[in-house]
Protein backbone atom coordinates (compact mmCIF):
# COMPACT_ATOMS: atom_id res chain seq x y z
CA UNK A 1 0.00 0.00 0.00
CA UNK A 2 0.85 3.52 -0.58
CA UNK A 3 0.17 7.19 -0.30
CA UNK A 4 0.93 9.63 -2.64
CA UNK A 5 1.53 12.90 -1.57
CA UNK A 6 0.74 15.83 -4.23
CA UNK A 7 2.03 19.29 -3.20
CA UNK A 8 2.93 22.49 -4.18
CA UNK A 9 6.07 20.98 -5.27
CA UNK A 10 6.07 17.94 -6.55
CA UNK A 11 4.41 14.29 -5.59
CA UNK A 12 5.54 12.30 -2.53
CA UNK A 13 5.13 8.30 -2.62
CA UNK A 14 5.04 7.58 1.00
CA UNK A 15 5.42 3.13 1.81
CA UNK A 16 5.25 1.67 5.03
CA UNK A 17 8.74 -0.44 5.73
CA UNK A 18 8.28 -2.37 8.48
CA UNK A 19 6.57 -0.64 10.89
CA UNK A 20 7.04 2.77 9.86
CA UNK A 21 5.66 4.82 7.36
CA UNK A 22 8.75 7.00 5.13
CA UNK A 23 8.93 8.79 1.81
CA UNK A 24 10.06 6.31 -0.80
CA UNK A 25 10.42 8.63 -3.38
CA UNK A 26 9.99 12.28 -4.60
CA UNK A 27 8.74 13.37 -8.37
CA UNK A 28 8.03 15.58 -10.49
CA UNK A 29 9.44 18.53 -8.38
CA UNK A 30 9.23 22.05 -8.92
CA UNK A 31 5.82 21.75 -9.83
CA UNK A 32 2.52 21.91 -8.03
CA UNK A 33 0.47 18.58 -8.03
CA UNK A 34 -3.37 19.90 -7.82
CA UNK A 35 -4.85 16.22 -7.53
CA UNK A 36 -4.19 12.93 -8.36
CA UNK A 37 -5.85 9.75 -8.82
CA UNK A 38 -4.13 6.38 -8.50
CA UNK A 39 -5.47 3.19 -9.76
CA UNK A 40 -4.45 -0.64 -10.33
CA UNK A 41 -2.00 -0.17 -13.01
CA UNK A 42 -0.46 3.17 -11.85
CA UNK A 43 -1.14 7.03 -10.93
CA UNK A 44 -2.56 9.87 -12.87
CA UNK A 45 -1.61 13.15 -11.48
CA UNK A 46 -2.40 16.47 -12.37
CA UNK A 47 0.09 19.56 -12.77
CA UNK A 48 -0.81 23.13 -12.36
CA UNK A 49 2.39 24.45 -13.88
CA UNK A 50 0.40 28.05 -13.99
CA UNK A 51 2.35 29.98 -16.63
CA UNK A 52 2.12 27.02 -19.06
CA UNK A 53 -0.81 25.74 -18.12
CA UNK A 54 -2.17 22.45 -16.84
CA UNK A 55 -0.91 18.96 -17.73
CA UNK A 56 -2.03 15.36 -16.89
CA UNK A 57 1.21 12.71 -16.43
CA UNK A 58 0.30 9.05 -15.73
CA UNK A 59 3.16 6.91 -14.00
CA UNK A 60 2.76 2.83 -14.18
CA UNK A 61 6.11 2.32 -12.29
CA UNK A 62 5.97 3.65 -9.03
CA UNK A 63 6.27 7.26 -9.63
CA UNK A 64 10.21 6.73 -11.64
CA UNK A 65 8.41 8.01 -15.16
CA UNK A 66 5.81 9.67 -16.55
CA UNK A 67 4.30 10.56 -19.71
CA UNK A 68 2.31 13.05 -20.88
CA UNK A 69 -1.26 12.42 -21.32
CA UNK A 70 -4.21 14.36 -22.95
CA UNK A 71 -5.66 17.06 -20.93
CA UNK A 72 -9.42 18.04 -20.55
CA UNK A 73 -9.94 21.63 -22.68
CA UNK A 74 -13.26 23.93 -22.71
CA UNK A 75 -14.87 24.19 -26.42
CA UNK A 76 -14.57 27.46 -28.07
CA UNK A 77 -16.28 30.45 -26.38
CA UNK A 78 -19.20 31.47 -28.76
CA UNK A 79 -18.88 35.30 -29.70
CA UNK A 80 -22.31 36.35 -28.38
CA UNK A 81 -22.13 34.28 -25.16
CA UNK A 82 -22.00 36.27 -22.33
CA UNK A 83 -20.95 34.17 -19.00
CA UNK A 84 -20.05 36.24 -15.74
CA UNK A 85 -19.30 35.16 -12.73
CA UNK A 86 -22.61 36.93 -11.13
CA UNK A 87 -20.97 38.07 -7.68
CA UNK A 88 -18.21 39.75 -9.49
CA UNK A 89 -19.58 40.34 -12.75
CA UNK A 90 -16.42 39.51 -14.62
CA UNK A 91 -16.40 36.82 -17.57
CA UNK A 92 -15.72 32.91 -16.39
CA UNK A 93 -12.96 32.21 -18.53
CA UNK A 94 -13.67 28.88 -21.12
CA UNK A 95 -10.45 27.61 -20.45
CA UNK A 96 -8.74 24.99 -17.73
CA UNK A 97 -7.23 26.39 -14.46
CA UNK A 98 -7.03 23.69 -12.03
CA UNK A 99 -7.85 19.76 -12.32
CA UNK A 100 -9.57 19.83 -8.68
CA UNK A 101 -11.26 16.30 -9.02
CA UNK A 102 -10.75 12.65 -10.55
CA UNK A 103 -12.55 9.99 -10.17
CA UNK A 104 -12.90 6.21 -11.76
CA UNK A 105 -16.62 6.13 -13.67
CA UNK A 106 -17.18 3.35 -11.29
CA UNK A 107 -16.27 -0.72 -10.87
CA UNK A 108 -18.69 -1.36 -14.12
CA UNK A 109 -16.65 1.37 -15.91
CA UNK A 110 -13.33 0.48 -15.62
CA UNK A 111 -12.12 2.98 -18.78
CA UNK A 112 -14.64 5.68 -17.33
CA UNK A 113 -13.09 9.12 -15.79
CA UNK A 114 -14.85 11.61 -14.53
CA UNK A 115 -12.82 14.91 -14.17
CA UNK A 116 -13.69 18.45 -12.56
CA UNK A 117 -12.25 21.48 -12.78
CA UNK A 118 -12.18 25.06 -12.13
CA UNK A 119 -13.84 27.17 -13.80
CA UNK A 120 -16.86 24.78 -12.73
CA UNK A 121 -16.72 22.28 -16.30
CA UNK A 122 -17.08 18.70 -15.63
CA UNK A 123 -15.36 16.42 -18.18
CA UNK A 124 -15.77 12.74 -18.97
CA UNK A 125 -13.86 10.04 -20.43
CA UNK A 126 -14.62 6.60 -21.59
CA UNK A 127 -11.06 6.24 -23.08
CA UNK A 128 -9.20 6.10 -19.80
CA UNK A 129 -8.15 9.62 -20.72
CA UNK A 130 -7.04 9.20 -24.23
CA UNK A 131 -9.71 11.92 -25.01
CA UNK A 132 -11.91 14.33 -23.15
CA UNK A 133 -15.59 15.54 -23.49
CA UNK A 134 -17.12 18.72 -21.50
CA UNK A 135 -20.36 17.72 -20.32
CA UNK A 136 -22.22 19.87 -21.88
CA UNK A 137 -25.50 19.26 -20.41
CA UNK A 138 -24.05 20.68 -16.69
CA UNK A 139 -21.83 23.51 -18.27
CA UNK A 140 -24.96 24.84 -20.32
CA UNK A 141 -27.26 24.29 -17.63
CA UNK A 142 -28.98 27.46 -15.92
CA UNK A 143 -28.32 26.52 -12.45
CA UNK A 144 -24.56 26.81 -13.23
CA UNK A 145 -24.80 30.51 -13.98
CA UNK A 146 -25.66 30.95 -10.07
CA UNK A 147 -22.05 29.33 -9.79
CA UNK A 148 -19.78 31.78 -7.82
CA UNK A 149 -15.66 31.26 -7.20
CA UNK A 150 -14.90 31.03 -3.63
CA UNK A 151 -11.65 30.95 -2.21
CA UNK A 152 -10.26 30.29 -5.70
CA UNK A 153 -11.13 32.99 -8.24
CA UNK A 154 -13.60 30.99 -10.22
CA UNK A 155 -16.48 27.91 -9.28
CA UNK A 156 -14.81 24.64 -8.74
CA UNK A 157 -16.03 20.90 -8.79
CA UNK A 158 -14.21 19.32 -5.78
CA UNK A 159 -15.62 16.27 -5.19
CA UNK A 160 -17.68 13.51 -7.80
CA UNK A 161 -19.51 10.49 -5.73
CA UNK A 162 -20.17 8.06 -7.97
CA UNK A 163 -22.77 5.88 -6.97
CA UNK A 164 -21.79 2.56 -5.67
CA UNK A 165 -25.21 0.97 -6.27
CA UNK A 166 -25.38 2.60 -9.86
CA UNK A 167 -22.87 4.28 -11.74
CA UNK A 168 -25.21 6.16 -13.99
CA UNK A 169 -25.88 8.25 -10.78
CA UNK A 170 -23.37 11.03 -10.00
CA UNK A 171 -23.02 13.34 -7.54
CA UNK A 172 -20.96 16.65 -7.60
CA UNK A 173 -19.95 18.73 -4.89
CA UNK A 174 -19.29 22.44 -6.08
CA UNK A 175 -17.17 25.61 -4.54
CA UNK A 176 -19.99 27.86 -4.45
CA UNK A 177 -22.32 25.69 -6.09
CA UNK A 178 -24.29 23.06 -4.20
CA UNK A 179 -24.20 19.61 -4.96
CA UNK A 180 -25.88 18.39 -8.29
CA UNK A 181 -26.47 14.86 -9.33
CA UNK A 182 -27.30 12.85 -12.39
CA UNK A 183 -29.19 10.16 -12.19
CA UNK A 184 -28.69 8.89 -16.38
CA UNK A 185 -25.24 9.50 -16.30
CA UNK A 186 -24.65 12.71 -17.52
CA UNK A 187 -27.70 13.13 -19.26
CA UNK A 188 -29.73 15.53 -16.86
CA UNK A 189 -28.75 17.54 -13.67
CA UNK A 190 -30.48 18.67 -10.90
CA UNK A 191 -29.56 20.41 -7.59
CA UNK A 192 -29.53 18.41 -4.19
CA UNK A 193 -28.92 18.73 -0.62
CA UNK A 194 -31.51 20.67 0.16
CA UNK A 195 -31.02 21.88 4.29
CA UNK A 196 -27.71 23.20 3.60
CA UNK A 197 -27.41 26.85 5.21
CA UNK A 198 -25.09 29.38 4.67
CA UNK A 199 -25.21 31.47 7.70
CA UNK A 200 -23.14 34.31 5.89
CA UNK A 201 -25.40 34.66 2.79
CA UNK A 202 -28.39 37.45 3.70
CA UNK A 203 -31.19 35.33 5.10
CA UNK A 204 -33.20 35.36 1.80
CA UNK A 205 -30.46 33.11 0.18
CA UNK A 206 -29.39 31.41 2.69
CA UNK A 207 -30.77 28.15 2.33
CA UNK A 208 -31.03 28.03 -1.73
CA UNK A 209 -29.08 24.98 -2.41
CA UNK A 210 -27.62 26.59 -5.45
CA UNK A 211 -24.79 28.42 -4.93
CA UNK A 212 -23.84 26.35 -1.52
CA UNK A 213 -20.63 26.22 -0.16
CA UNK A 214 -19.78 22.63 0.26
CA UNK A 215 -15.84 22.35 0.79
CA UNK A 216 -16.12 18.40 0.11
CA UNK A 217 -18.38 15.83 0.64
CA UNK A 218 -17.93 12.22 0.46
CA UNK A 219 -20.05 9.26 0.25
CA UNK A 220 -19.94 5.53 2.38
CA UNK A 221 -18.90 2.90 -0.01
CA UNK A 222 -20.84 0.01 1.83
CA UNK A 223 -23.99 2.61 2.52
CA UNK A 224 -24.27 4.88 0.27
CA UNK A 225 -27.60 6.38 1.93
CA UNK A 226 -24.95 8.50 3.81
CA UNK A 227 -23.20 11.28 2.66
CA UNK A 228 -20.88 13.76 4.53
CA UNK A 229 -19.98 17.05 3.93
CA UNK A 230 -17.83 19.67 5.20
CA UNK A 231 -19.37 23.03 4.17
CA UNK A 232 -18.30 26.37 4.53
CA UNK A 233 -20.90 26.97 7.58
CA UNK A 234 -20.13 23.38 9.08
CA UNK A 235 -20.21 19.77 9.35
CA UNK A 236 -23.99 18.12 6.96
CA UNK A 237 -25.01 14.66 6.93
CA UNK A 238 -27.45 13.19 4.71
CA UNK A 239 -29.29 9.81 4.97
CA UNK A 240 -30.47 9.64 1.41
CA UNK A 241 -27.51 9.72 -0.66
CA UNK A 242 -27.49 13.26 -0.66
CA UNK A 243 -30.77 14.55 -1.57
CA UNK A 244 -31.52 16.53 1.65
CA UNK A 245 -29.16 16.99 4.61
CA UNK A 246 -29.36 18.13 8.40
CA UNK A 247 -26.84 20.56 10.18
CA UNK A 248 -24.65 19.07 12.87
CA UNK A 249 -23.52 21.95 15.56
CA UNK A 250 -21.82 21.95 19.04
CA UNK A 251 -18.97 20.22 17.28
CA UNK A 252 -15.41 20.30 20.12
CA UNK A 253 -13.31 22.27 19.22
CA UNK A 254 -14.88 23.74 15.24
CA UNK A 255 -16.97 22.79 12.91
CA UNK A 256 -15.02 24.87 10.42
CA UNK A 257 -12.84 22.55 7.89
CA UNK A 258 -12.10 21.62 4.83
CA UNK A 259 -11.39 17.96 5.01
CA UNK A 260 -13.51 14.79 5.82
CA UNK A 261 -13.34 11.47 5.21
CA UNK A 262 -15.94 8.68 5.91
CA UNK A 263 -15.21 5.19 6.43
CA UNK A 264 -15.71 2.77 4.20
CA UNK A 265 -18.18 0.67 5.83
CA UNK A 266 -19.70 2.21 8.79
CA UNK A 267 -21.93 4.85 7.87
CA UNK A 268 -21.54 6.69 11.16
CA UNK A 269 -17.83 7.33 10.98
CA UNK A 270 -16.06 10.08 9.93
CA UNK A 271 -12.95 12.58 10.52
CA UNK A 272 -12.37 16.01 10.48
CA UNK A 273 -9.64 18.32 10.96
CA UNK A 274 -11.21 21.58 12.20
CA UNK A 275 -9.61 25.38 12.31
CA UNK A 276 -11.01 27.93 14.67
CA UNK A 277 -13.35 29.24 11.88
CA UNK A 278 -13.34 30.89 8.05
CA UNK A 279 -11.76 34.06 9.36
CA UNK A 280 -9.32 31.83 11.12
CA UNK A 281 -7.96 29.09 9.38
CA UNK A 282 -5.58 27.18 11.64
CA UNK A 283 -6.01 24.74 14.67
CA UNK A 284 -7.92 26.27 17.40
CA UNK A 285 -5.14 27.00 20.23
CA UNK A 286 -2.08 26.30 17.85
CA UNK A 287 -3.43 22.37 18.76
CA UNK A 288 -3.75 20.24 15.51
CA UNK A 289 -6.70 17.77 16.41
CA UNK A 290 -8.76 15.68 13.93
CA UNK A 291 -12.46 15.22 15.17
CA UNK A 292 -13.83 11.72 15.17
CA UNK A 293 -17.45 10.33 15.06
CA UNK A 294 -19.08 6.92 15.41
CA UNK A 295 -22.55 7.51 16.08
CA UNK A 296 -23.65 9.54 13.06
CA UNK A 297 -22.50 12.34 14.69
CA UNK A 298 -24.12 12.65 17.74
CA UNK A 299 -20.89 12.80 19.90
CA UNK A 300 -17.15 13.68 18.68
CA UNK A 301 -13.82 12.62 20.07
CA UNK A 302 -11.39 14.76 19.55
CA UNK A 303 -8.11 13.31 18.61
CA UNK A 304 -4.65 14.23 19.08
CA UNK A 305 -2.13 11.77 20.25
CA UNK A 306 0.96 12.22 18.27
CA UNK A 307 0.04 15.66 16.91
CA UNK A 308 1.49 19.08 17.61
CA UNK A 309 -0.18 20.65 20.87
CA UNK A 310 1.43 23.63 20.68
CA UNK A 311 1.83 26.47 18.21
CA UNK A 312 0.99 24.17 15.36
CA UNK A 313 -0.49 26.32 12.56
CA UNK A 314 -2.37 23.95 9.95
CA UNK A 315 -4.66 23.60 7.97
CA UNK A 316 -5.99 20.91 5.71
CA UNK A 317 -7.16 21.36 2.38
CA UNK A 318 -10.04 19.79 0.93
CA UNK A 319 -8.50 16.69 -0.88
CA UNK A 320 -5.74 16.63 1.97
CA UNK A 321 -6.91 13.95 3.72
CA UNK A 322 -8.04 10.18 3.07
CA UNK A 323 -8.55 6.91 3.66
CA UNK A 324 -7.60 3.75 2.69
CA UNK A 325 -9.81 0.72 1.65
CA UNK A 326 -10.21 -1.07 4.43
CA UNK A 327 -10.67 1.49 6.51
CA UNK A 328 -8.03 0.86 8.65
CA UNK A 329 -5.29 3.79 7.72
CA UNK A 330 -6.28 7.70 7.49
CA UNK A 331 -3.55 10.22 6.56
CA UNK A 332 -3.98 13.49 6.16
CA UNK A 333 -1.31 16.46 4.76
CA UNK A 334 -1.34 20.34 5.81
CA UNK A 335 -0.43 23.24 4.17
CA UNK A 336 2.81 23.80 6.89
CA UNK A 337 4.05 20.35 5.09
CA UNK A 338 3.31 18.04 7.33
CA UNK A 339 1.99 14.74 6.95
CA UNK A 340 0.27 12.49 9.84
CA UNK A 341 -0.72 8.57 9.17
CA UNK A 342 -2.82 6.62 11.62
CA UNK A 343 -3.36 2.78 11.48
CA UNK A 344 -5.64 2.64 14.51
CA UNK A 345 -8.67 5.23 13.34
CA UNK A 346 -7.07 8.04 14.60
CA UNK A 347 -6.63 7.24 17.96
CA UNK A 348 -2.47 7.83 17.46
CA UNK A 349 -0.79 9.45 14.69
CA UNK A 350 2.72 8.89 13.50
CA UNK A 351 4.20 11.39 11.96
CA UNK A 352 5.89 11.39 8.33
CA UNK A 353 7.44 14.55 7.44
CA UNK A 354 7.52 18.09 8.94
CA UNK A 355 9.10 19.53 5.85
CA UNK A 356 7.25 18.60 3.00
CA UNK A 357 5.77 21.67 0.78
CA UNK A 358 2.21 22.80 0.94
CA UNK A 359 -0.07 19.61 0.77
CA UNK A 360 -2.94 19.88 -1.86
CA UNK A 361 -4.10 16.37 -1.67
CA UNK A 362 -3.52 13.25 -0.63
CA UNK A 363 -4.74 9.74 -1.70
CA UNK A 364 -4.08 5.96 -1.63
CA UNK A 365 -3.05 3.81 -3.73
CA UNK A 366 -5.53 0.95 -4.69
CA UNK B 1 12.40 32.13 -43.33
CA UNK B 2 11.41 33.53 -39.99
CA UNK B 3 12.37 31.47 -36.75
CA UNK B 4 11.24 30.59 -33.51
CA UNK B 5 12.99 30.44 -30.09
CA UNK B 6 11.70 28.84 -26.61
CA UNK B 7 12.41 30.03 -23.16
CA UNK B 8 14.24 27.03 -21.35
CA UNK B 9 11.63 27.24 -18.39
CA UNK B 10 9.75 25.63 -21.53
CA UNK B 11 12.18 23.14 -23.10
CA UNK B 12 12.33 21.73 -19.62
CA UNK B 13 8.20 20.42 -19.86
CA UNK B 14 8.10 19.92 -23.65
CA UNK B 15 10.55 19.10 -26.55
CA UNK B 16 10.27 22.49 -28.24
CA UNK B 17 13.31 22.72 -30.51
CA UNK B 18 14.01 26.45 -32.29
CA UNK B 19 12.81 26.13 -36.27
CA UNK B 20 12.65 28.23 -39.37
CA UNK B 21 9.24 28.02 -40.99
CA UNK B 22 8.01 29.86 -43.96
CA UNK B 23 4.91 31.90 -42.98
CA UNK B 24 3.66 35.37 -43.05
CA UNK B 25 1.66 35.78 -39.71
CA UNK B 26 2.69 34.55 -36.13
CA UNK B 27 -0.58 32.56 -36.37
CA UNK B 28 0.44 30.34 -39.92
CA UNK B 29 3.94 29.91 -38.39
CA UNK B 30 2.67 28.55 -34.87
CA UNK B 31 0.27 26.56 -36.91
CA UNK B 32 3.01 25.03 -38.56
CA UNK B 33 4.91 24.75 -35.65
CA UNK B 34 2.16 22.93 -33.50
CA UNK B 35 1.56 20.28 -36.41
CA UNK B 36 5.07 19.49 -35.71
CA UNK B 37 5.14 19.87 -32.32
CA UNK B 38 1.90 19.43 -31.40
CA UNK B 39 2.77 18.60 -27.39
CA UNK B 40 4.15 22.56 -27.32
CA UNK B 41 0.64 23.93 -28.07
CA UNK B 42 -1.02 24.07 -24.86
CA UNK B 43 2.02 25.13 -23.09
CA UNK B 44 1.70 28.38 -25.32
CA UNK B 45 -1.77 28.51 -26.12
CA UNK B 46 -4.75 28.23 -23.96
CA UNK B 47 -7.92 26.56 -24.71
CA UNK B 48 -9.38 29.54 -26.80
CA UNK B 49 -6.28 29.66 -28.62
CA UNK B 50 -4.95 32.73 -26.95
CA UNK B 51 -1.83 33.59 -25.36
CA UNK B 52 -1.62 32.44 -22.07
CA UNK B 53 -1.67 35.02 -19.96
CA UNK B 54 1.90 35.13 -18.35
CA UNK B 55 3.44 34.01 -21.62
CA UNK B 56 5.09 36.38 -24.25
CA UNK B 57 5.70 36.08 -27.51
CA UNK B 58 8.12 38.81 -29.15
CA UNK B 59 8.70 39.33 -32.50
CA UNK B 60 11.90 41.18 -33.02
CA UNK B 61 11.88 42.89 -30.09
CA UNK B 62 8.34 43.79 -29.42
CA UNK B 63 5.59 42.18 -28.25
CA UNK B 64 2.72 40.85 -30.49
CA UNK B 65 -0.40 43.00 -30.70
CA UNK B 66 -3.10 40.70 -30.98
CA UNK B 67 -2.90 37.70 -28.42
CA UNK B 68 -6.24 36.19 -29.28
CA UNK B 69 -5.95 35.77 -33.23
CA UNK B 70 -1.88 36.09 -33.73
CA UNK B 71 -2.63 38.08 -36.87
CA UNK B 72 0.81 39.89 -35.92
CA UNK B 73 2.77 40.04 -39.71
CA UNK B 74 6.51 38.04 -39.74
CA UNK B 75 9.08 39.29 -42.14
CA UNK B 76 11.64 36.49 -43.84
CA UNK B 77 13.87 37.53 -41.45
CA UNK B 78 11.68 37.69 -37.87
CA UNK B 79 12.61 36.04 -35.20
CA UNK B 80 10.03 34.83 -32.50
CA UNK B 81 10.97 34.43 -29.02
CA UNK B 82 8.88 32.85 -26.61
CA UNK B 83 8.89 33.13 -22.55
CA UNK B 84 7.19 34.09 -19.81
CA UNK B 85 7.19 35.48 -15.92
CA UNK B 86 8.11 32.96 -13.14
CA UNK B 87 6.66 33.53 -9.83
CA UNK B 88 5.75 31.80 -6.91
CA UNK B 89 7.90 30.78 -3.64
Amino acid sequence: MKIYAGTRKGLFVIERSRSKWGIKRAALLGDPVSMLLPDADGVTVAQSLGHFGVKLKRSEDGAKTFEERPVPAYPPKPADVVDNDPMRNTPIPWDMKTVWSLESGGADRPDEIWCGTIPGGLFHSSDRGDSWRLVETLWQHEGRKHWVGGGAEYPGIHSILVDPRDSKTVRIAVSCGGVWATYDHGKTWKVEAVGLRAEYAPPEFAKEPNGQDVHRAVQCRGAPDTVWMQHHNGIFLSRDSGRTCTEITGVDPSVFGFAVVVHPEDPDTAWFVPGVKDQFRYPADGKLVVTRTRDGGESFQKLSKGLPQKHAYDLVYRHGMDIDESGDSIAFGSTTGNLYVSDDGGKSWECVSNTLPPIYCVRYSV
Amino acid sequence: MPSIEFTPNLTRHVDCPPAELAAGTVEEFLAQYFSRWPGARGYVLDDQGSVRHHVKIIVDGRNIRDRDRLSDPLEPSSRIHVFQALSGG
